[in-house]
């Protein structure tokens, strides 16, 4: 089964790589964008939100430090052309692409980065970038007022940077995301800034109206070479999935992000079978147990509960196969994954033995809280109760908003939650969610706590070695897996409905909606290819 | 006449605040504050510090009577305050969307009217005949299909069976992306101004004046338009009035269905934001709209029946 889906996924990037490869890529048209998770976006400035909604044009205006390699499913240099790193693993020194144009023509240098990291520290505006930037030497300095200056970032000239980390890590992890754009210098001081931004991306602003679209056309002056393909591109946010469905079967919009029901669906049609784009993404969802409440501070609870649910069926007859059974914490698409692990078997016996030795041989009943989402919320759990109440266990439901949930998971309000966490892209920050120092409210929802564990991550912290760190993120989530602190539910797989006439998709394991469109292209099918 | 709507005006301003302070309980006890909505793509993660410091920089670890009157302070002196999410003036959001939802607005009623009314009028004219059947059909269907469901059909049958108009967006003011957003938002008003057209009609049709109208030789058609219409109107007029606050909640659905950039999406998206300055300013520009439309039509009734006197 996993061999299969590690398969599946290697076979799609090669087809995604082929296709591309296959075909010459058409200059102009315009690609009709869709972003699917709100009705609008916050703002035109990338570095005030860090919903995945603002993202999707932050790709088009900005550019990053690194930008996320789909292919090879790890990040690269975007704004430098080379890194060399110090023996000590924390002075990371750039140097800087030096034909990097902003959209006023102006060359970015190493000022504009200093700048942009050094505004994402202002505590009184708290961005969310600010969560990455801290991990440089002195930000936190900045935040709290102690200094105007990042001592971690040196400029040595022009288009050398210099960037001291307080802890060893790969910094493409930190610099990747539109949260920490590179904005231009001088030019975002203008209050009227962000009514027209300028950035370094492929595209430039051209208009926002908010709530419909965000218009943007070519940068003729981009840094590579024949790119972007497209002469506009509109992005509309489309919250509404089943608005979405008819827009793209009416050939409105080119891409959509597609939910299970409406995969099952386009899976059905010949047509739209053949623009389907799957991915495992670095989402794992889970159902998190806090080991406050006494039955879960018994790993044999844990585990007994991962054995009493059939996941399989949960995934195949509600999540319509819309994603992959999770066989640990560490997704498929992770670096880390571990290939030899196999999932918690359904079998109810073993579940029903195990909670007897923990004491439980009536088993017990908790409270589970969860959102409305129909891949991992109420419907999940309402599948799940009367598979549990076999062993058992009985369960209530305590439905929460979902844009709730988090405040009260991170306050560690719940016996149990369900919830679809970031497991990705990178393995040792996704493990150190279960490292014991780590809080509730940073991402050790459960307030995991091993020993072993903790050995293991910082083991994998203080090597230098790529491939080495992996294998001892695989020993720990190894540890995880057994330790069951969550039932492992699933991998999500995200799933885009492309128009035949949209090239250069990139299947971004990160999240599928963030594409980058320089590397899309229209053939002259598309009703707005000219 | 003026005193009067200057009465209504002054009026208004307890009930606006009174509208403000109930959407600021409620959002005060429910579930869920803007620092903790940031982590709700599972992705993101937000510390305990990072929440302090939102909370305290929106002012929220205040206790609850000083956040009240801090607002209510601001409110009096019409400032709205700033969005949690944009960092911005709110009132700069709201003036971004009040065209869009105002053009949604008028022709969602332009359309109710200019169907519902003929359409219950005519009905009138031959209660029990196959056109009042028909209206009748037409005002029990309207008013029992949500919104939603409706604007889906429309989409589905004239977007993308007729391909008659754009299944979503804004366009350019091109007329033809309104229409269906406007036609789902309609429908519903539109049924019950048939309906009360129709009732409407039937009593005045039945009145004293209108017989002794007759019997003084008039025509049907001056008795129609002078005595009938006219008297009809100021029923019908109060129907709309109140059917405005129904569009103004429908266009929450139809705007966020539509991708209209109208104060319903900023809505939905500042409340699943929690993104309460904006929430509690676009809920009153709404209570506000509602209470406007409603003054106007006082004074249009008064305007068409001389016996509506206000002091």
């Amino acid at each position: 089964m996993l061999k299969k889906l590690v398969f599946t996924t290697a076979l799609t990037l090669a087809a995604f790589t082929l296709q591309s490869q296959a075909q010459e890529p058409r200059r102009g048209g315009t690609i009709r964008f869709t972003a699917p998770y709100a009705a609008s976006f916050v703002s035109n400035d990338s570095h005030v939100s860090n919903q995945i909604q603002d993202e999707i044009y932050g790709y088009a205006l900005h550019r990053t430090l690194y930008k996320w390699d789909s292919t090879n499913n790890k990040p690269v240099l975007e704004l430098a052309k080379s890194v060399t790193t110090s023996a000590d693993g924390l002075v990371h020194t750039f140097k800087l692409r030096d034909d990097a144009l902003f959209h006023n023509g102006r060359k970015m240098t190493a000022d504009d980065i200093i700048w942009s990291y050094t505004r994402l520290m202002d505590a009184s505006k708290n961005y969310p970038g600010a969560a990455y930037i801290r991990r440089i030497k002195g930000a936190i300095d900045v935040q709290n007022g102690a200094s105007k200056e990042i001592s971690g970032l040196k400029k040595i000239a022009d288009f050398t940077l210099e960037i001291t980390l307080i802890e060893k890590g790969e910094p493409g992890f930190l610099f990747r995301t539109a949260t920490t754009s590179i904005l231009p210098a001088k030019e975002a001081q203008d209050p009227n800034f962000f009514n027209k931004p300028i950035g370094l991306g492929p595209f430039k602003f051209v208009e926002h109206v908010p709530g419909s679209r965000m218009v943007f056309e070519r940068w003729e002056k981009f840094y590579v070479a024949g790119k972007p393909y497209a002469d506009r591109l509109l992005i509309s946010p489309m919250g509404e999935a089943a608005a979405r469905d008819v827009a793209f079967r009416n050939k409105e919009i080119d891409v959509s992000i597609l939910g299970p029901s409406q995969y099952v669906a386009y899976q059905a049609d010949a047509n739209l079978k053949k623009g389907i784009l799957e991915v495992a993404e670095v989402f794992t969802r889970n159902m998190g147990m806090n080991p406050t409440y006494k039955p879960f501070s018994d790993k044999r609870v844990r585990q007994a509960i991962n054995h009493a649910i059939d996941a399989d069926l949960i995934i195949s007859r509600l999540v319509r196969n819309k994603a992959y059974r999770a066989t640990s914490w560490l997704p498929l698409s992770s670096p880390a994954y571990d290939k030899a692990l196999k999932p918690y078997a359904f079998d109810p016996e073993k579940a029903k033995k195990l909670l007897t030795e923990a004491g439980y041989p009536d088993g017990f009943e908790f409270e589970w809280t969860a959102s409305p989402n129909e891949s991992w919320g109420v419907p999940i759990v309402e599948a799940t109760i009367p598979m549990l109440a076999k062993v058992g266990i009985k369960v209530k439901v305590k439905p929460v908003e979902g844009s709730a949930l988090g405040g009260i998971v991170a306050k560690g309000d719940f016996q149990a939650y369900i919830w679809s966490n970031t497991s990705g892209p990178d393995p040792l920050t996704q493990m150190k969610c279960f490292y014991s120092k780590t809080p509730r409210s940073a991402c050790n929802y459960t307030t995991f706590s091993n020993p072993e564990v903790d050995k293991l991550i910082d083991e994998a912290g203080a090597t230098d070695d790529l491939a080495k760190r992996n294998e001892i993120l695989k020993k720990a989530n190894a540890i995880v897996y057994d330790e069951a602190p969550v039932w492992f539910f699933n991998y999500n797989k995200a799933v885009l409905a492309h128009q035949p006439w949209l090239h250069g998709l990139q299947p971004n394991a990160t999240e599928l909606a963030l594409q980058y469109y320089e590397d899309l292209w229209v053939d002259a099918s598309s009703p707005a290819a000219k | 006449m003026l005193p009067y709507v200057i009465r209504r005006l002054i009026q208004s301003v307890p009930i606006l605040l009174a509208v403000a302070g109930l959407v600021f309980v409620m959002f005060s006890v429910i579930p869920g504050d803007f620092a903790s909505t940031q982590m709700a793509d599972g992705r993101s993660v937000v510390d305990a510090e990072q929440v302090a410091r939102m909370n305290t920089q929106f002012g929220l670890d205040d206790p609850v009577h000083i956040r009240f009157a801090n607002y209510v302070g601001k409110l009096l002196t019409l400032d709205l305050g700033t969005s949690f999410r944009t960092r911005q003036p709110v009132i700069n959001s709201l003036l971004e969307r009040i065209w869009p939802s105002l053009q949604l607005a008028m022709a969602a009623m332009l359309f109710a009217i200019g169907v519902g009314v003929p359409l219950g009028f005519l009905a009138a004219l031959k209660p029990g005949g196959w056109l009042d059947m028909q209206s009748m059909i037409v005002a029990v269907s309207g008013l029992s299909l949500p919104q939603f469901w409706l604007g889906l059909m429309l989409m589905y049958g004239f977007a993308l069976i007729l391909g008659w108009f754009p299944s979503f967006g804004y366009g350019d003011g091109n007329p033809r992306y309104l229409v269906l957003p406007a036609v789902a938002l309609g429908v519903a008003p539109l049924a019950l101004l048939a309906r009360t057209t129709r009732a409407a009609v039937l009593e005045v049709m039945n009145a004293d004046f209108v017989r002794t109208a007759r019997a003084k030789g008039n025509s049907e058609a001056r008795v129609m338009r002078w005595h009938v219409a006219r008297n009809a109107a100021v029923i019908v007029l109060t129907t709309l009035g109140l059917q405005f606050g129904s569009i103004m909640g429908g266009a929450v659905v139809i705007e966020k269905l539509f991708a209209w950039p109208g104060i319903g999406s900023l809505l939905v998206d500042s409340v699943s934001l929690r993104d309460i300055p904006v929430v509690q300013a676009c809920i009153l520009l709404l209570v506000l709209f509602f209470l406007i439309v409603n003054i106007i039509v006082d004074v249009l009734c008064a305007l068409i029946d001389p016996r509506i006197k206000y002091t």
